[in-house]
């Protein structure tokens, strides 16, 4: 994927005056390059098999969302760490067996606090190993720039993805059940039974946004919609 | 409806359109007589979003609105889904299927001529996806009805939900759902094939049951779009040899789970689709062997969906399969060009 690697020369977006505030230029473009011009769910379309399967509510997408991103900070933090002693004929298998290693943590972390989540969210847990866009930033970004750069750059393309799920997950839920935060209980426990809001009452359901295709339609609409700011933006970016 | 390497003037594309709608007026026709009036209103509401959108979206894509509002195309696809949905059935419904085809399936792909996919068919398909309760909700034959609604009672239900009639009173289900669950009942085929509404099919020889009519009025109007040549023989042809031959087969090996051609190609979307679906000319192969292809396989996919698949009539799902493969049926079908020959065109590859 030639974006991915696009994000690695700083400057090319956000011209403003560098040194504005507190944050250099570039930390600067590392944030603004993963919440939004190279945002790994609507741009680089990175990471799109637990996107598409698991975003059918809010609560489910949010999850997934943040276990990604923790798994993507400490990946990169770690490989960026070791990144000089890794010899660049294997790093590949080196990069996969970290990430491999944090995934477990986080699944038998979930496994043991969150448990009926975990049930929910089934393969899809340890299927954040596979997932792309923990590589891609670990290979185009880790392996090549500081550790602190690196933790910044993995967050902010995790919450950048966690957004666009969010936002996937809110719209078929909306759509297609009526409500929004429905099985927040999961998450924080039997307190939250009652933060289930219903949009609609008597709401007979849309089956088809919850079903695999309605993912798919509201990812596109997403991207069309994005396409269209950055049109309105005149072109800056992307 | 026309083959595919002949380019009309857009005056030429709202004539065809017309004529194609025209020829749908004895099925229509047939439908309101023997089904009740519930027809109109679905076929207004259908029409009516499809212009609302088309508008919508024209106005969004910045494009002008008369010359492609008035191609007719939006109409038809109107038509043709109204005609594949449930009468009487709550008003969103049409505008959620109106929504898909024409706002998803027509105008995200590029408007018209540009659809990969068979819009009406799509609206439908979204429709039995979502809502299969709604979607097998059917008027039941005026003869056969409790209660015959007129058409204010129509207008009633659509906007305003069944009040004081029960739809028990003017429901039933249709001849394929009937014939799947109780096959899967284990009743034996001469009961359900004595039921009044199986018809002709159904051995009631000399009377032909009120869904047969209507299909065989799309058979009529298709044969009248043939004779004006919009569209030629091969699609609907191969179309009815696909799902005859497939139904005579399984018949053959199991008379006691699978109903017979006859009631195969008088029942469901059979007949509007083999004269008025399979064959738009955007969405459907467009080589003579292309064509044959195309639509056999299309029409083996509606009997094997009837007979296997968890829905009752599979025409928009065959479609929709068929459509995906035609830029691959297409490539691989194209004729001999004029002074070359066969192995010539083949080494130019």
């Amino acid at each position: 994927m030639s974006n991915s690697d696009a994000a690695l020369t700083p400057g090319q977006v956000e011209t403003t005056p560098a040194g504005k505030g507190l944050m250099s230029q570039e930390t600067r473009d590392i944030i603004v390059n993963g919440l939004w011009t190279q945002n790994p769910g609507i741009v680089q379309l990175l990471g799109l098999c637990p996107l598409l399967a698991i975003s059918n509510n809010v609560v489910n997408a949010l999850s997934l969302g943040l276990a990604t991103t923790l798994v993507m900070a400490v990946a990169s933090g770690s490989v960026a760490l070791v990144r000089n002693f890794i010899p660049h004929e294997i790093r590949i298998p080196a990069f996969v067996l970290i990430i491999a290693a944090l995934v477990t943590i986080v699944e038998l972390a979930m496994h043991a606090w969150v448990p009926a989540l975990y049930i929910v969210l089934g393969v899809f847990l340890p299927l954040i190993t596979t997932n792309c866009i923990v590589l891609a930033r670990v290979e185009a970004f880790a392996s090549k720039r500081s550790t602190a750069h690196s933790i910044l750059d993995a967050s902010m393309m995790g919450l950048g993805l966690t957004a666009v799920l969010v936002v996937l997950g809110g719209m078929r839920e909306a759509i297609g059940k009526g409500t929004l935060f429905s099985g927040i209980d999961l998450m924080l426990g039997p307190v939250a039974k009652d933060w289930v809001i219903p949009l609609a009452h008597d709401y007979s359901g849309f089956l088809l946004a919850v079903l695999p295709p309605g993912a798919f339609i509201g990812l596109g609409l997403l991207i069309a919609l994005r396409n269209r700011m950055q049109m309105r933006d005149g072109g800056r970016g992307g | 409806m026309i083959g595919s390497p002949y380019i009309f003037g857009r005056n030429s594309t709202s004539l065809v359109m017309l004529k194609v709608m025209l020829a749908l007026i004895p099925g229509i026709a047939a439908h309101a007589w023997f089904f009740g009036p519930g027809i109109w209103v679905s076929l207004l509401l259908c029409s009516a979003f499809a212009l609302g959108f088309e508008t919508l979206i024209l106005l969004l894509r910045g494009l002008p609105l008369k010359p492609f509002l008035s191609d007719n195309s939006a109409l038809l696809t109107a038509w043709l889904l109204a005609l594949s949905l449930p009468t009487l059935a709550p008003w969103w419904l049409y505008a959620v299927g109106m929504l898909f085809a024409i706002v998803v399936a027509k105008q995200l792909y590029g408007g018209i001529g540009q659809n990969l996919f068979n819009p009406a068919m799509v609206g439908y398909a979204a429709l039995i996806v979502s809502f299969p309760v709604y979607m097998t909700q059917w008027p039941a034959p005026i003869a056969l009805a409790d209660h015959a609604l007129t058409i204010v009672d129509a207008f009633d239900v659509v906007f305003a939900g069944q009040g004081a009639i029960s739809p028990d009173a003017y429901t039933s289900a249709t001849v394929l759902d009937t014939w799947k669950t109780q096959v899967r009942l284990g009743t034996p085929v001469e009961t359900i094939l004595a039921q009044p509404m199986f018809g002709w099919a159904g051995g009631l020889a000399g009377r032909l049951g009120g869904q047969e009519i209507v299909a065989l009025m799309y058979f009529v109007g298709g044969l009248a779009l043939l004779s004006i040549r919009l569209i030629t023989w091969h699609i609907p042809l191969a179309f009815l040899i696909g799902v005859a031959a497939t139904a005579g087969v399984l018949h053959l090996i199991d008379p006691t789970q699978h109903a017979s051609p006859l009631l195969h190609l008088l029942s469901g979307g059979v007949m509007l689709g083999a004269f008025f679906i399979a064959t738009d000319p955007v969405s459907a192969a467009s080589t003579p062997r292309g064509k044959l292809i195309y639509a056999v396989m299309a029409g083996f996919l509606v009997a094997i969906i009837r007979a296997f698949g968890s829905y009752p009539d599979g025409v928009a799902f065959a479609v929709l399969l068929m459509n995906m493969c035609v830029p691959f049926i297409d490539h691989f079908t194209q004729p001999r060009v004029f002074g070359h020959t066969r192995t010539a065109a083949k080494d130019a590859k």
